[in-house]
C-alpha cells in the first residue's frame, strides 16, 4: 500500500492538513486563552509597581492603606493581596494565610485559595519587601480558568474533526486520482495487450492530465505511423522482392533443364547473376533509407553550400541527358548554403534528375534550378516527360510505388522514397507538382543554415513516409 | 603479388582465393581471428583482404588498429557485411585503405585490391603520365596523343588521369565514380559508361589504336596493346 502513489499523495494530504489544523488551533489557543493569562500577569505586575512605589514613601502603614483601598476599590472582587511579615502573620490583605505552596518570589502560582469563606482558583506571585516583610498579589481567575478549558476543549474537539475530515478528504484525493490515471493505465494496458488502435479519454478541461494523455496520443500515432511503416515495407518487399527473384530462380532451373551448350548455361548463369545483384541494389536501397529515416545521420550534419554540389550533379548528368538527346538547362545561384549531409543531398538530387532523364522525351528538356528562398534553397527539377497524375502523387514517394507510366522503365520504385526521406531527415520536404507546359516538377525544400544549427529543431514531426 | 585473405566464411574465402590465384596472386587465408592477426603481423603481404566479422575472439578491427599500432602499412581492404555509413566510416578510421560490403562482384574485389596494392609502390610525385603515345601532363593540365594536342573538359581530364594511374589494371564504375567524382552512392543508371564513352570519342576514336578497353562484367582498362 506504501508503494501506491495515491496512497501516499492521499497520507500528504492527510498531514499537511493536520499540521496546519494544529497550527492554527494553537494560533487561536495562543491568541485567546493565553491572551487571558497573559492579562492576569500584566495586572498583577501593575498593582506591584504602585505598591512598591508606595511602599518606597510609606513604608509599611503606606502600603496597609493602599492595600485596604484597592480591595475597597476592586468592582469586580477578583484582586487578592496579602502583606504578611516574617513569621508570615498576617498585616494585611484579603486571604487568611499564607498560602503554604508559593515558597519563593518570582514565579506565578496558580493555586485554590479560601476568601471569604469561598474556595476559588487564583495566580498569584509573591514579592519580598525589605524587613522580611512578604507581599502577596494575585487575581482570582475562576471564570477565566473556566473559559480556558471551554475554549480547549473545543479547539481539542475541532481538531479531532479535523482529523477525520482530512482523512476522508485524503481517500477522496486517492479514488480521484487513481480515477485520473485509470484512464492511462486502462489504454496502456490494452496497446501492451496489442490493441493500437486505442487512445486516452481527454476530460476536455484542458488540465495538465489533459496534457499528458495528449502527449501520450500523440506518441501512440507516431508509434502507429512507424508501424504501418513497418508493416507497409515488409508487405513491399514480400510483394516487390518475390517478382525478380523468381525470375532469378526461374532462369537458373531453366538453363539447368534446358540449357543445350555450354555457352547457353553461362549466359543464364550471369543473367541471374544480373538479377540477383539487381535485388541487392533493393536491398541496399531498403536499408540506406531505413538508415536515412531513423534519423541517425543528423549527427553527421555540417554546413554545405549546395551551389558547387548541384553544378557537379549536373555536370555528371549532362553528358547522360546529351546522349538522349535530352537538353538540360541549369539556373543556379552562385552560393547556395544549407544544413545537412553532402552525401545523402547528393543522392537526392541525382535521383531527381535521373527520374528526369529516364522520363523525358527525345529532344525535350530537363530544367535543374534553385534559389535561395527566404525559408531555405529551394531545388526544382523539371522534365517534360509523363507526369504523375494528380491522384497518384500523395503515393509516389511509398517505398515500390511505380505510376502507370513507369511501368515499363527500369527502376526500384525507391527514388522518391529515398528523396522524400532525406527531405525530412533535413526537416525540409519534397513536393510533386504538375510542371506547367506538362511533365513532372519536383521541388526539393531544405532548411537555411542559420534554422538547421538551432539544436531544439522540430523535426521530429515530420510525417513519415 | 602475395595477398592474406582472412575470412571466416567457407565459401566465399573458397572463391576469393581461387579467384585471386587465377589471377596470378600468392594466396594465403586465415579463417579466424587469432591465425589471421598472427599471419598479418608476423609475414609479409601486398595486401590484406580482411572480414569483420570473425571467430577466435579477435574481429577485423581488432586486427586492424593492431596491425597499425605496430606501424605495420600493409594496404587492408575490409570485407563486411555491414554496410551501414556508420560502420564503413569506422573501418576506415580504423586504419582500412577500402571498404567493401557484401554481397560483392569478385571482378570489383579483384580490381580494388589491386588498385591497393599497387597504390603504394609509387616513385614519388609524378608530372607526366605517359601510356603508349598518350601524354597527360598534370602540371599544364595538357593531353596530348602521338604529338597532338587533346582538348579535354576538366572532369574528363580528371578521368583520364585516374585512368592512367590505374594503367593496366581494371578499374571498375564504383571506383570511377568514388575517386573522380567522389560520390558514394550508387546512381541507377550507367552515368559512367556515358561519360567514358565522351572521353573514348576524344581519346581514342581519331586515333587507329584504342587504348582505353570495357572489361565485361567489370569495368575499364587503360592498357598499351590487347595481349
Amino acid at each position: 500500500m506504501f508503494r501506491s502513489a495515491g496512497f501516499r499523495f492521499a497520507a500528504i494530504y492527510a498531514v499537511l492538513l493536520a499540521v496546519s489544523a494544529a497550527a492554527s488551533a494553537y494560533y487561536v489557543w495562543w491568541a485567546t486563552a493565553g491572551l487571558l493569562d497573559r492579562q492576569v500577569e500584566a495586572a498583577i505586575g501593575t498593582d506591584w509597581q504602585g505598591l512598591a512605589e508606595r511602599w518606597a514613601e510609606r513604608d509599611v502603614p503606606g502600603l496597609m492603606q493602599t492595600i485596604d483601598d484597592r480591595l475597597m476599590q476592586n468592582v469586580d472582587d477578583d484582586a487578592i493581596y496579602l502583606l504578611v511579615d516574617s513569621r508570615l502573620n498576617r498585616i494585611a490583605g484579603n486571604l487568611e494565610r499564607w498560602p503554604s505552596t508559593v515558597q519563593v518570589s518570582g514565579p506565578f502560582y496558580e493555586l485554590q485559595v479560601s476568601r471569604a469563606g469561598i474556595r476559588s482558583l487564583a495566580m498569584v506571585r509573591s514579592y519580598d519587601l525589605p524587613g522580611g516583610y512578604h507581599l502577596l498579589i494575585g487575581r482570582d481567575v475562576q471564570v477565566r480558568a473556566q473559559l480556558r478549558r471551554l475554549l480547549t476543549d473545543a479547539l481539542l474537539w475541532a481538531l479531532v474533526i479535523l482529523l477525520a475530515l482530512a482523512s476522508i478528504g485524503a481517500m477522496v484525493v486517492r479514488s480521484l486520482f487513481r480515477r485520473a490515471i485509470a484512464n492511462v493505465s486502462v489504454t496502456a494496458a490494452a496497446i501492451a495487450a496489442g490493441d493500437l488502435g486505442q487512445r486516452v479519454r481527454l476530460s476536455g478541461r484542458g488540465d495538465e492530465f489533459d496534457q499528458l494523455a495528449e502527449v501520450i496520443n500523440d506518441m501512440l500515432d507516431r508509434i502507429g505511423r512507424l508501424m504501418d511503416g513497418v508493416r507497409q515495407v515488409s508487405n513491399a518487399i514480400a510483394h516487390d522482392l518475390r517478382t525478380p527473384i523468381t525470375r532469378a530462380r526461374t532462369r537458373l532451373e531453366d538453363a539447368a533443364l534446358h540449357a543445350e551448350t555450354a555457352a547457353d548455361l553461362q549466359a543464364a548463369i550471369e543473367r541471374a547473376t544480373q538479377d540477383l545483384d539487381g535485388i541487392v541494389a533493393v536491398f541496399q536501397a531498403l536499408l540506406r533509407i531505413a538508415e536515412i529515416e531513423a534519423g541517425s545521420r543528423r549527427a553527421a550534419f555540417t554546413r554545405v553550400d549546395l551551389a558547387p554540389l548541384l553544378a557537379d550533379l549536373a555536370e555528371l548528368y549532362g553528358a547522360v541527358a546529351e546522349e538522349k538527346d535530352v537538353a538540360l538547362e541549369i539556373d543556379l545561384p552562385g552560393a547556395l548554403p544549407t544544413f545537412g549531409d553532402a552525401t545523402l543531398i547528393q543522392q537526392a538530387v541525382a535521383n531527381l534528375l535521373d527520374n528526369a532523364v529516364k522520363f523525358s522525351p527525345p529532344a525535350g528538356t530537363v530544367r535543374l534550378s534553385a534559389v535561395p528562398a527566404p525559408t531555405g534553397p529551394t531545388i526544382r527539377v523539371a522534365d517534360q516527360g509523363p507526369g504523375i497524375p494528380a491522384a497518384d502523387r500523395e503515393h509516389a514517394t511509398q517505398r515500390f510505388f511505380r505510376g502507370e507510366a513507369a511501368r515499363h522503365t527500369p527502376g526500384s520504385g525507391l527514388g522518391l522514397t529515398l528523396v522524400q526521406a532525406v527531405a525530412h531527415l533535413h526537416g525540409g520536404t519534397l513536393r510533386l507538382e504538375e510542371n506547367p507546359g506538362g511533365g513532372l516538377l519536383a521541388v526539393l525544400s531544405l532548411p537555411l543554415p542559420e534554422e538547421g544549427e538551432r539544436p531544439n529543431r522540430d523535426v521530429t514531426r515530420a510525417p513519415l513516409a | 603479388m602475395r595477398i592474406l585473405v582472412v575470412e571466416d566464411d567457407k565459401d566465399v574465402a573458397g572463391f576469393v582465393v581461387r579467384g585471386l590465384k587465377e589471377a596470378g596472386h600468392v594466396v594465403e587465408h586465415a579463417d579466424n581471428g587469432r591465425d589471421g592477426l598472427f599471419m598479418a603481423a608476423s609475414e609479409s603481404f601486398d595486401a590484406v583482404i580482411l572480414d569483420r566479422m570473425l571467430p577466435g575472439g579477435i574481429d577485423g578491427l581488432k586486427i586492424l588498429e593492431t596491425l597499425r599500432g605496430q606501424k605495420n602499412a600493409t594496404p587492408v581492404l575490409i570485407l563486411s557485411a555491414l554496410a551501414d555509413v556508420d560502420e564503413r566510416v569506422k573501418g576506415l578510421k580504423a586504419g582500412g585503405d577500402d571498404y567493401l560490403t557484401k554481397p560483392f562482384a569478385f571482378a570489383e574485389l579483384l580490381a580494388r585490391v589491386e588498385a591497393l596494392a599497387r597504390r603504394g609502390k609509387g616513385e614519388g610525385p609524378v608530372t607526366k603520365l605517359v601510356v603508349e603515345d598518350l601524354e597527360l601532363d598534370l602540371l599544364s593540365r595538357q593531353v596530348k596523343r602521338a604529338g597532338q594536342k587533346v582538348d579535354l573538359q576538366p572532369r574528363e581530364f580528371r578521368l583520364l588521369e585516374y585512368l592512367m594511374r590505374h594503367a593496366g589494371q581494371v578499374v571498375t564504375r564504383t571506383m570511377l565514380l568514388e575517386g573522380v567524382w567522389d560520390y558514394h552512392f550508387d546512381p541507377q543508371t550507367n552515368v559512367i559508361d556515358v561519360h567514358v564513352s565522351r572521353l573514348r570519342q576524344k581519346v581514342d576514336k581519331p586515333f587507329p589504336t584504342p587504348l582505353i578497353h570495357t572489361v565485361r562484367n567489370a569495368g575499364y582498362m587503360l592498357r598499351a596493346e590487347q595481349v
